[in-house]
């Protein structure tokens, strides 16, 4: 780890203008991801900005939404009785990620903000664009296994990591954000990128923008939901492929659905196609199957992750079927 | 090397002669420190081989930090990269808490702060300003084992220990957060602590006791 400075100011002003001027200089909140990477060298901010004094930690109810601040802790909001009760979803998501310890430690803001675990990434004798642009993707032709099948591109092929962003995406949650240039609201759909030519920009947050907030609005899913995450290992694994599914149902009808993948992509995948056809069908084993044939559109697998082109519609079949009690 | 196959009248002139040294020891005291800024810390080591430790020191930011460590306050100056892992151990030389992987992927450094179990390895020690630390010496009622520890022993609940202090204190908030109501629950909640010699079915039996038994913990 290099030498760094730490400040720890008490207004999110200073933390703000600090960041926005000194282009080393990040934010640090949980630190579960960013001390992580800076003992192997993969990031070497020279300044660490603690936004811990800054009063972020609240869940509230806000104008029809469940506002959680940037600081609540993880496992705080996935035991959390607002959100248990309005955004299960939420809590099963929170609880498949990490392990006790580190949600204990993890904020939500920080977990928007967790970097891809490419190991290409994090291993600096290797290519990567997104830690070196310009040297190349070592994953594109190398050990490819937990890597994305939607949206990459010849320059990056990693995967956001994140299960909360999975669920969060699919409630159409909105981003709260204070910078230099004042305060603004990020759908999180938009919040996270596709890599493109400039993988190294992994949000579009701009220098010195700060999460305040994350609002999830109010919705009709708070009974049929299920979050489902398959990995390598029952608990404390990455995901190779999961599922947010919600759904509004009327007796046997569907009125409405949500549906996400994680594991998948670069950012967080919402999979509107599939919603759109789930709307005003039953609720059956059929329909599901072609709800997760038409989210499979576009999939493009690589040499050793070939098995999500087949793991990852069985996973939205059964997340469907949990959600819905359907057998 | 030894001496005698060296002997100092072979040393080239350079090395040894009295003309350069002045001039030589001046510009290896600043290109070193200059290096040992930019390449901290191996650098610095060297640096302080050469006897330029205060100078170094100098320019080394501390933070001062107060916190509790087993119910006792201590006041500490300590460099921004130091980890809580490396403060308890190389600082406070309270040991038990174990360094496994030193990522954050395997629970041997498990501590409670403010009473929450966390990893010490990524909890910069800067950053536990203000609070209370708790690790395995502090579980202990003097020289009565807390049930958690009296169980693993009772249960077999490790093989080569290494892991255990870390087991250990996760176990005890997973009772104290209500999350070992059954083994499956036991065993998702105790998912960040791994045992390598595989002692996870005599751990869970310890958990059991410990919550069935209903002593305060």
């Amino acid at each position: 780890m290099i030498q760094f400075q730490y400040v720890k100011p008490s207004k999110s002003k200073a933390a703000i203008d600090t960041v926005a001027k000194d282009q080393s200089a990040v934010f640090i909140a949980g630190g579960t991801n960013l001390v992580d990477l800076m003992k192997r060298g993969v990031m070497n901010p020279e300044k660490l900005v603690d936004i811990n004094k800054l009063p972020l930690r609240k869940i509230e109810r806000e104008n029809g939404n469940v506002r959680i601040g940037a600081l609540a802790l993880n496992g705080a909001v996935a035991e959390d009785k607002l959100v248990l009760e309005k955004h299960p979803l939420l809590a099963q998501a929170l609880n498949a990620g990490a392990s006790a310890q580190l949600r204990n430690m993890a904020t939500v803001g920080g977990n928007m903000m967790q970097r891809v675990r490419c190991p290409y990434f994090y291993d600096t004798a290797m290519p990567c664009n997104k830690r070196e642009p310009g040297t190349g993707c070592g994953a594109l032709e190398g050990y490819n296994r937990m890597h994305a099948i939607f949206g990459h591109s010849d320059k990056c092929i990693a995967v956001n990591p994140s299960d909360m962003n999975v669920a969060l995406v699919a409630l159409d949650a909105v981003v709260l954000v204070s910078g230099p240039k004042g305060d603004r609201k990020i759908p999180f759909a938009e919040f996270h990128r596709l890599p493109g030519d400039t993988p190294q920009i992994h949000t579009n947050l701009q220098q010195g923008e700060l999460i305040m907030a994350v609002d999830v609005p109010e919705n009709p899913y708070t009974k049929n939901v299920n979050y489902l995450k398959v990995r390598d290992r029952n608990s404390y694994a990455f995901a190779l492929v999961s599922v947010a599914a919600a759904l509004d149902l009327d007796g046997s009808t569907i009125k409405s659905a949500r549906l996400a993948m994680g594991g998948v992509a670069h950012k967080p995948w919402r999979l509107n196609e599939a919603e759109q056809f789930l709307a005003g069908k039953p609720a059956t084993e059929a329909t599901f199957l072609q709800a997760a044939q038409i989210a499979m559109r576009g999939a493009k697998a690589f040499e050793h992750n070939k098995f999500k082109l087949t793991l990852g519609p069985n996973t939205i079949v059964q997340a469907l079927k949990n959600a819905s009690g359907v057998a | 090397m030894s001496s005698d196959k060296f002997p100092e009248k072979n040393l080239p002139e350079e090395e040894n002669g009295p003309q350069h040294s002045d001039a030589r020891r001046t510009f290896l005291k600043q290109s070193s420190l200059l290096t040992a800024l930019a390449l901290a810390p191996s650098a610095a080591i060297k640096a302080a081989e050469l006897k330029f430790e205060e100078k170094v020191a100098a320019v080394f930011e501390q933070v001062k930090v107060t916190l509790g460590i087993n119910g006792k306050k201590h006041k500490l100056s300590i460099e921004p990269r130091a980890t809580l892992l490396d403060l308890l151990r190389e600082q406070m030389h309270l040991t038990g808490t174990k360094k496994g992987c030193d990522y954050g992927q395997c629970g041997a450094c498990t501590v409670h702060v403010d009473g929450q179990r966390v990893l010490s390895c990524l909890t910069l020690a800067a950053m536990v300003d203000g609070k209370e630390v708790t690790t395995i010496e502090g579980l202990a009622n003097g020289d009565k084992l807390h049930p958690m520890q009296e169980a693993f022993i009772k249960h077999d609940g490790f093989q080569c220990g290494y892991c255990t202090p870390g087991q250990i204190m996760s176990a005890v908030a997973c009772v104290r957060e209500g999350h070992a109501d059954s083994d499956e629950e036991i065993r998702e909640y105790m998912s960040g602590n791994i045992c390598r010699c595989g002692a996870y079915p005599n751990i869970v039996n310890a958990i059991k006791e410990v919550k069935n038994g209903g002593q305060r913990v």
